[in-house]
């Protein structure tokens, strides 16, 4: 095969993957859209009455316990991803970071029907014997995707502690500042925009996140009014229903998905903004 | 900053402020520096000139223990700076380095602001009001010449300054701390020739209230700035670096001593 050859070949296997993403997106907007406008974008994203079989479609409940969800994983996942990122990138010996660099990767790599399987084994009961509640929570949910983002917000993280230059950290040094003040002052500064991509990418993980939380949330279909209260997400909503549902609710179904999509792709694009701007 | 009366008296060079006895300097296995033993006086600038890989550089780190943060260094032999073995035990390195001060070969200002830059060291040693920030910062901007050219955008980016500006700027940075010795190791070899005049005159500037201690490639550079050239060879590569000779300026550029400093200030070798 000639390299022209080779050349075109591999522009149309990469063409099909984008292309693979252009027909996904026409897909659900093409299923999804005409549901939320026959019952009003205001109706479907603010109303918190689910009955699919009566024609009700309002997602604003899911909408609420989603984002509480997510915000709940950033309180718990930011705080120690950060801090392991900081000791490893810049406090471990070097080979304490090779051990645990890669055994913190690995995290990502445990399916997380296995996250879920421990929350309900461990955490659930945890949270009902000393908190109350039914156990299945939205802090259930949240302690799970807070653990289930740390790679992401770790691995990327100490990506852009690394790629400080050491020249700013013997500046600082030399003028006397200890490791600690240097980490703070320039090195925190200087890997900013890195460490916020980080935030979001994690972000994104924790809101798509569906069987984990399936398993742990309780999926109860109410505006949750405290954090022990049982909570149904916009993902979880489709993976539960999806199973048995036909005409108007498919098609409310796929709205569903509409809402998740936009909401990754304006998480994604920030993300790529922010890196871009550094 | 402390001013001894003997300052004004005698403008040239004063009493050693940094020397050096017997230091054997290791990486891991590498013998780098070999038996150095040398005087460095004050308020003069001394030139350590010599080929690459001779371990000036690496002496300098020395005096601020820079070479700390490297691993597997080790040293042997004493080095005092105002009489004060600065390898001794319990010896204070934050107070070490706020009194011996490092330029760097790459203009290294912090990605922050010009104004965030220049009050840096005394943010890290105190809390200082506003107010006496600013007053640093006017006069260490002002000692270096950049005063007039950034007094009205210190809020905007360091990196948006030139290489030559930005080299101020961390000299700046670091007469913001009120050190003694400046170490300065090859200043001006990311500079063009007219910017490395420039930092030249503010070195010769500096001469006046400070001990400096300066690494070059460039031996024009050494004849024009220094009080005291000090001279380092090795004997082959992987060989340890050792001090040849120290003596003024004058004496090693006219008359050297050592056949060897004569054949590479000729320009014969390196």
């Amino acid at each position: 095969m000639t390299s022209k050859g080779i050349e075109r070949l591999l522009l149309v296997l990469a063409l099909s993957s984008v292309g693979s993403l252009a027909l996904i997106t026409f897909f659900i907007f093409w299923e999804g859209l005409p549901l939320i406008l026959g019952t009003g974008p205001g109706d479907f994203l603010f109303s918190t009455h689910w009955a699919p079989t009566k024609g009700r479609f309002g997602i604003g409940a899911m909408i609420v316990s989603s984002v509480v969800v997510t915000l709940g994983a950033l309180v718990l996942g930011v705080p120690l991803g950060l801090a392991c990122a900081i000791v490893l990138a810049e406090f471990a010996p070097k080979r304490l970071k090779q051990v645990l660099k890669p055994t913190l990767e690995l995290l990502a790599g445990i399916p997380s029907v296995v996250y879920g399987f421990l929350g309900v084994l461990w955490l659930v009961p945890l949270i009902r014997e000393h908190l109350g509640g039914p156990g299945l929570s939205l802090l259930a949910a949240a302690v799970i995707l807070g653990i289930m983002i740390l790679p992401t917000i770790i691995s990327i993280s100490i990506d852009s502690l690394s790629a400080v230059p050491d020249l700013y950290r013997d500046g600082s040094l030399a003028l006397g500042a200890t490791r600690w003040q240097t980490v703070q002052r320039v090195v925190l500064p200087a890997a900013r925009s890195g460490i916020i991509t980080a935030i979001i990418l994690g972000m994104g993980r924790a809101v798509g996140e569906t069987m984990a939380v399936i398993m742990v949330a309780g999926n109860a279909l109410k505006l949750p009014t405290s954090l022990l209260d049982p909570v149904r997400t916009l993902t979880s909503n489709i993976a539960l229903e999806l199973g048995y549902a036909s005409g108007r609710h498919r098609e409310a179904l796929f709205a569903t998905g509409v809402v998740l999509f936009v909401i990754i792709m304006i998480l994604n694009l920030t993300a790529a903004a922010v890196t871009r701007r550094r | 900053m402390t001013t001894s009366p003997d300052a004004s008296a005698e403008p040239q060079a004063g009493p050693p402020v940094i020397t050096v006895r017997g230091l054997h300097l290791y990486y891991r296995d590498f013998h780098a520096l070999k038996n150095v033993s040398c005087d460095f006086a004050g308020r003069a600038i001394t030139a350590l000139i010599g080929p690459s890989g001779c371990g000036k550089s690496t002496l300098l780190r020395v005096f601020n223990r820079m070479n700390d943060l490297i691993e597997g260094v080790r040293l042997t032999g004493q080095v005092l700076i105002d009489g004060q073995d600065i390898y001794a035990k319990g010896v204070n390195l934050t107070q070490l380095r706020k009194k011996v001060g490092m330029v760097f070969q790459r203009p290294n200002p912090f990605p922050l602001s010009i104004f965030d830059n220049v009050v840096y060291g005394p943010r890290l040693h105190g809390r200082p009001r506003k107010a006496e920030l600013e007053e640093i910062a006017t006069r260490s901007l002002a000692a270096v010449g950049l005063w007039e050219e950034v007094k009205d955008r210190l809020g905007t980016p360091a990196l948006s300054l030139t290489e030559e500006q930005q080299q101020r700027l961390c000299v700046a940075r670091l007469l913001a701390v009120e050190p003694e010795i400046l170490l300065m190791d090859e200043p001006c070899s990311a500079l063009d020739p007219i910017s490395t005049l420039a930092i030249e005159d503010l070195v010769s500037e500096l001469k006046e209230r400070f001990t400096v201690v300066i690494v070059t490639h460039n031996m024009q550079q050494a004849a024009r700035v220094s009080d005291q050239t000090a001279f380092f060879n090795l004997k082959a590569q992987g060989e340890p670096g050792r001090l040849v000779e120290i003596d003024t300026t004058e004496r090693i550029f006219s008359n050297p001593k050592e056949k060897a400093t004569e054949d590479y200030i000729s320009g014969r070798f390196g």
